[in-house]
């Protein structure tokens, strides 16, 4: 289930508003590990992760995960997104259409919270739970429904650096499980510690993917450079045109 | 006035049979009412905030619209279709409790129906695309931010109740305000009124502003509640 | 899926909270057959029914359910079909009713009369025992007068009172004379909080409570009777009808044990319906 070969996107587009958002990306990104999407705000990231969860559908292009098997997904927001429940109850919501029975349920959802170490929280109403520990549930939430590919929209820009570091061990972690996982963070520091892969992002883009070394260390795009330097001024693309 | 209310509060302390039986009446009526128009009105408001299909603005206008029906129109148009000379006059359900029921829920579910939407839209807008990233059924959606916004939705299902029972023009027309059968407690009010007995009349007031104001106390409680224990 | 399950679960709980008080109101003992009888706010309000229905329901084991209005509309709601029994007092207008052929029978029960009432001061001078020089001399002073204006037999028999004096009422509505378009409750209401003269039946006069200054000022004229007839609402029209049912109370209230009952009932030791079925209706 979690041995995904690769994730290629050809000629996406998507468009909202009468703004082109994605123009024309093509990526190939490896099935496995941690792969990082970097770019300036409004570069495009957390659409090209929507598009590849589906929760957005393209206007052109085509998104393959895998040899055409049916790739789990699952997504953790910015936010962490918890119903007025208790912990166990959050992710028991993810297992809903999954067709398990009561005791498989009741198994996984008692393993994820294990997982995040929120086990002794599992009565707790989530909405009471700690900024850290919201966003940990919302990670064992994803788990729990063992994806094959793990979407992160900046799981950690709103967190203290402890649960900042927490987050990503149990990341780390989760990669070494084997899940494929696709991250969209500004934390350069938090990108260099967890990806192996970088595809740098601008305007709708794919400006540079490489290793995390090289492109950290020695950018060849002028829009990587500034972006690393932290000097990219970013230009609408309804403005530029 | 003083006299009145002296007058009043002594039929209360006595507990009349019929005071009591009227009172049974309208909780009846009422709390029927209101079960109907929540199994009606709720999952309808969730449709109206969760799918995405054509018209659905319109939909929305005309449930707020419907929120404003004067009761004695929904009397009115409920009595002609009852009626015996009316498409549903088989049913010989014209000056029943049923009839009374009916009325009242038509007159509550878009009450429920548009608060609710407005409520399950509110959490959809911050849940929905979680929900939707899980793969959740629509269906599956729609009660998993019912269950969400469970608390608000009794809040709004009081406020039904407590219009419901405060209603005179739909349970008069349908229910003939019949001694003993359909004479709730606003059509005793008003009948007591039109008779000049007021102490009689402000007995039942008095009885009908206790009740919507435990109603109220409630829904305040529940909501101060959940909040401390749910955040 | 015993998440949504319990989910809704518990959201039904919460409504049944407001339950309880639902199964209170089924504990009656019911009559055998019930039947619904459209009558007058008149008999309603004076209390008559809540005298008379007990001790029919007690005799004949069939409950009445009796839905007040004015008598044009109680006519209307018999012309529906949506009563067994029309009980009403304005004889013109049952005829009409009898011509339609929504009933085909019609049977005098009984008669009040009308009174005038008016602030015990008669800033019109209008007590006396003519109801006809009454309604000139207030339309004369213009002294406020109030209208039931709701095509009831009490309105009924105002307007031919009117016509009788020779006063044009509807060129001067609105200044003294004023129509309500309700019962007779709220005429007295509005007559009593407004010191004005109106038209009454004497049985909701005297279970009239909030009097304050009003008195009966015109009794006793003859054209102030004001006849009851009863009607079995036509089975060919409207198939539905209680045809048994209906037509026990109609013997029982022409017959002598109902005319007994009609003529025990009393405010303060005052009468206030008189019996006056004819010999020739089928007694028992």
């Amino acid at each position: 289930m979690s041995a995904v070969p690769s994730i290629r996107i050809e000629g996406l587009r998507y468009e909202a508003g009468g703004r082109t958002i994605i123009d024309g990306l093509d990526l190939v990104l490896p099935g496995r590990g941690i792969t990082a999407i970097i770019g300036p705000n409004g570069a495009g990231k957390s659409v090209t992760l929507r598009l590849i969860d589906g929760l957005l559908r393209p206007q052109a292009g085509t998104i393959r995960i895998g040899e055409g098997e049916d790739v789990r997904r699952a997504f953790v927001f910015q936010r962490p997104t918890l119903i007025r429940a208790s912990a166990a109850r959050n992710v028991a919501v993810a297992l809903a259409p999954l067709g398990l029975t009561r005791a498989e349920r009741k198994d996984r959802v008692e393993a994820a919270l294990r997982r995040v170490g929120l086990f002794d929280r599992a009565d707790d109403p989530a909405l009471k739970l700690s900024g850290g520990e919201q966003q940990r549930l919302a990670l064992a939430r994803a788990w729990a429904t063992r994806p094959g590919l793990l979407l992160l929209d900046e799981p950690t820009a709103s967190l203290d650096p402890a649960a900042t570091e927490r987050m990503e061990r149990l990341v780390a972690e989760m990669a070494g499980e084997g899940i494929a996982i696709i991250l969209v963070s500004h934390n350069l520091g938090q990108v260099a510690r967890l990806a192996q892969e970088v595809v740098v992002l601008a305007a709708g883009r794919v400006v540079e993917q490489g290793a995390i070394r090289q492109i950290l260390s020695q950018p060849h795009s002028p829009e990587a450079k500034a972006y690393i330097r932290g000097e990219y001024e970013w230009v609408s693309t309804a403005a530029a045109s | 006035m003083l006299q009145t209310v002296s007058e009043a509060l002594t039929l209360l302390g006595t507990l009349d049979q019929d005071v009591v039986a009227i009172a049974a009446l309208s909780l009846r009526v009422s709390a029927s009412a209101v079960l109907v128009a929540a199994l009606v009105g709720i999952p309808l408001g969730a449709l109206v905030a969760l799918a995405e299909w054509p018209g659905r603005q319109v939909l929305v206008t005309l449930l707020n619209a419907a929120m404003g029906l004067p009761p004695v129109i929904i009397g009115l148009i409920l009595y002609l279709m009852l009626s015996r000379s009316g498409p549903l006059g088989s049913l010989g359900l014209l000056f029943t409790p049923t009839a009374m029921i009916a009325a009242q829920a038509v007159l509550v579910t878009p009450l429920v129906a548009a608060l609710a939407r407005q409520t399950i839209a509110d959490a959809n807008a911050s849940l929905g695309e979680q929900l939707r990233s899980l793969r959740l059924s629509l269906a599956q959606r729609v009660l998993v931010l019912i269950y969400d916004v469970r608390f608000s939705l009794v809040t709004i299902v009081l406020a039904a109740f407590g219009r419901a029972i405060s209603e005179i023009g739909a349970v008069l027309v349908v229910g003939g305000n019949i001694a003993g059968h359909t004479r709730t407690m606003t059509t005793a009010i008003s009948l007591e009124t039109q008779k000049g007995d007021l102490a009689l009349a402000l007995a039942f007031g008095l009885v009908l502003m206790g009740l919507v104001v435990a109603v109220n106390a409630t829904a305040a409680m529940l909501k101060s509640f959940a909040l401390r224990a749910y955040g | 899926m015993g998440f949504h399950r319990r989910g809704v679960l518990s959201l039904c709980l919460a409504l049944a909270l407001a339950w309880p008080a639902v199964l209170a109101g089924r504990a009656r003992a019911e009559p055998a057959e019930t039947i619904t009888v459209a009558s007058t706010t008149s008999t309603e309000q004076s209390g008559l029914f809540k005298h008379l229905l007990p001790v029919f329901t007690a005799a004949k084991n069939i409950g009445v359910k009796v839905v007040a209005l004015g008598t044009g509309q109680a006519l209307d709601v018999g012309r529906r079909g949506d009563a067994d029994v029309v009980f009403v007092h304005d004889t013109k207008a049952e005829e009409a009713f009898l011509a339609e052929g929504f009933a085909s029978k019609r049977q005098d029960v009984m008669y009040n009369d009308f009174v005038i009432v008016g602030p015990k001061s008669d800033p019109a001078r209008a007590g006396g025992k003519d109801v006809l020089e009454a309604l000139r001399r207030i339309a004369a002073a213009k002294a406020p007068f109030i209208s039931r204006g709701d095509r009831s037999g009490t309105h009924a028999a105002e307007l031919r009172y009117w016509k009788a004096a020779d006063v044009d009422v509807a060129a001067t509505k609105g200044e003294w004379y004023k129509e309500i378009g309700q019962g007779m409750g709220p005429a007295l209401n509005t007559a009593s909080a407004s010191n004005a003269y109106l038209l009454s039946d004497r049985g909701t006069w005297l279970s009239f409570k909030n009097r304050g200054d009003l008195t009966i000022l015109v009794a006793g004229d003859r054209r102030l009777f004001n006849q009851y007839g009863v009607m079995l609402v036509n089975p060919v029209k409207h198939p539905q009808v209680k045809v048994a049912a209906g037509q026990a109370f109609i013997d029982w209230l022409v017959s002598k044990p109902g005319q007994e009952a009609i003529a025990s009932y009393k405010i303060d030791g005052e009468q206030l319906f008189f019996p006056n079925a004819t010999p020739d209706s089928k007694g028992q």
